[in-house]
């Protein structure tokens, strides 16, 4: 599954990566994940920061795999 | 309706002829400017970088704009958001809606902007004499935004 970082996060961790897991993940298994890595990914995940499942805005219960792009970012702040 | 996220800058003027001549059946043209402000969070800003998600902004600007299609009688409808580097003052977004009758001008307009503050994937940077930071997300903006549900 392909992982986008935008804002803060991309410059923290890169703009995207490749992930592969076998079975169907909630959104918030895969933050899990991703906060277990290390303390620099952990102080990243406690400041806010929302998420979107192909490109639309998306709740941490839902279900992704393999085919999926989840993108974490930073709440938005355009207009 | 028309979406367009771009570096360069855009021309009011440009756009409101194109949406009159086209539609001679409009009886009001509400537009908003968004710009840069000198003052931020962090001081005086000297300059601005803004990000996006190519291809998820835009579609959740055409979300946006179907939304207020539903909701209003508007005849046709512009949003330009700029990104990349802009300096202080320049212009950041324009919201240019067309109907027959002003109130749904007016409302369609604010609801755009409003619920583009919190839904539609832009990130600011702001530069002050400290350096460059993130333009942390305002409360105030998701009120405004919570404020057109239902």
């Amino acid at each position: 599954m392909k992982i986008l970082y935008f804002a803060r996060l991309r410059e923290a961790f890169g703009e995207s990566e490749e992930i592969g897991f076998s079975e169907e993940k909630t959104v918030s298994e895969i933050i899990d994940m991703l906060t277990a890595r290390g303390p620099e990914w952990a102080v990243e995940f406690s400041k806010p920061y929302r998420v979107a499942v192909n490109r639309k805005m998306a709740n941490f219960d839902v279900k992704v795999s393999n085919p999926d792009e989840l993108a974490i970012f930073p709440p938005v702040t355009g207009g | 309706m028309r979406v367009i996220v771009q570096e360069k800058d855009f021309d009011l003027r440009e756009e409101t002829e194109k949406i009159r001549q086209n539609h001679p059946e409009i009886g009001a043209l509400v537009s908003f400017v968004g710009l840069v402000r000198d003052h931020g969070q962090g001081g005086k800003v000297l300059e601005m970088r803004l990000e996006h998600y190519p291809g998820m902004t835009e579609k959740a600007l055409e979300a946006l704009l179907s939304e207020a299609n539903r909701r209003w009688e508007i005849v046709d409808v512009t949003v330009i958001h700029r990104v990349g580097r802009l300096p202080a003052s320049a212009q950041i977004v324009l919201v240019l809606v067309a109907s027959q009758h002003r109130k749904d001008a007016f409302r369609a307009a604010e609801f755009v902007m409003d619920r583009l503050k919190t839904e539609v994937p832009f990130w600011k940077k702001e530069k002050t004499a400290e350096g460059w930071h993130w333009v942390e997300a305002k409360a105030s903006d998701e009120i405004a935004a919570s404020e057109w549900i239902g």
